[in-house]
């Protein structure tokens, strides 16, 4: 039996992997910076998986009720009461934005230019009115509810301290990315990656789509669990 | 460089992931808006969480386009959390435990 090595010839799943790893050369066929940042997206994600298993950790260990989340996130519009209402807006801001950078990491790969970058400003900009509705929510969660890190009103006190904590760590991801993405989008538009090729639009984008995937995860447990 | 893992969908595939997600959103949102409780609750929020968390991960991030090599990189070490969870929920209600016999009046 021959070892195969071309990678065009593998038929088998683990035979693709075994000749990934065996090939006399780089076991991730990819750019550089694709892989460093899937590398650093695994990393985070342990650092938000611990952040939430902590999280779930000091609600189990709580001996005072849990806050009751509809009660404190409900909002009132047109004399009606909607639970949750600025949270879901913000979630579906956030999907929207994850919808357009993936359109720009399509047009960057077909190699049009002017829309990449067009997409990938909306894409800053949903993430910022992001940004922007979450800052609103802080507002009233500390100013009209009287939330602190030590302690609140509405039940345990760990509430506060894990809630800011990891909220506040995702809202750092995302004005990190709103800045990555404004930097990369100027890249592109004054051509640095004409010669080189667009993959840098999908690096940015594999950052962005990270942000929204952990906010899935908060929407879940923060506010609807 | 850029040969094997450079795919370029249809448009319309992440258009109708885009709708997916959005009411995916709009379920887990129902059931919040409906006041379901208990037992279904968790179970119909955790699923639109995984079904939601699932797509982003396979079609916007295109690991369905990836090598396996680069699946396992990813989903491997990922399952490792899970050994956390199982060690934290325990601790938690270790403490849990304690506070009430202690510190309970």
């Amino acid at each position: 039996m021959t070892v195969k090595t071309d990678k065009s010839e593998v038929q088998s799943t683990w035979d693709g992997v075994v000749a990934d790893w065996s090939a006399d050369k780089e076991t991730f066929a990819m750019p550089w910076g694709k892989l460093m940042m899937w590398i650093f997206l695994l990393g985070d994600t342990f650092i938000f998986g611990v952040f939430l298993i902590g999280y779930m950790a000091a609600r189990m260990a709580a001996v005072e009720p849990w806050p009751d989340t509809e009660a404190i996130f409900t909002m009132t519009m047109f004399g009606h009461e909607f639970p949750l209402l600025l949270i879901a807006i913000m979630t579906f801001i956030l999907i929207t934005s994850s919808g357009t950078m993936a359109m720009a990491v399509n047009y960057g790969y077909r190699g049009d230019k002017r829309k990449a970058v067009m997409f990938m400003g909306l894409t800053a900009l949903f993430g910022a009115t992001f940004l922007g509705m979450q800052v609103f929510e802080w507002y009233q969660l500390i100013v009209h509810y009287d939330i602190r890190p030590w302690g609140n009103p509405h039940g345990a006190s760990q509430f506060g301290a894990v809630f800011f904590m990891i909220t506040g760590f995702h809202g750092m991801h995302v004005l990190g990315g709103v800045i990555l993405l404004i930097v990369m989008a100027r890249r592109v538009h004054r051509g640095l990656y004409d010669k080189k090729g667009y993959a840098v639009v999908e690096i940015t984008g594999l950052y962005w789509h990270f942000v929204d995937l952990v906010w899935v995860f908060i929407f879940a447990f923060f506010y609807l669990l | 460089m850029t040969t094997d893992t450079h795919h370029t969908p249809p448009i319309s595939l992440f258009l109708k992931v885009w709708g997916l997600l959005f009411v995916l959103s709009f379920f887990s949102y129902l059931v919040e808006y409906v006041g379901m409780q208990g037992f279904w609750r968790w179970t119909l929020v955790l699923f639109f969480m995984v079904l939601k968390a699932w797509v982003i991960l396979r079609v916007f991030m295109h690991v369905k386009w990836e090598r396996v090599s680069l699946q396992l990189l990813l989903g491997l070490p990922t399952l490792v959390i899970f050994v956390l969870v199982t060690i934290a929920a325990i601790e938690g209600n270790y403490i849990e435990g304690l506070r009430l016999q202690f510190f309970s009046q």
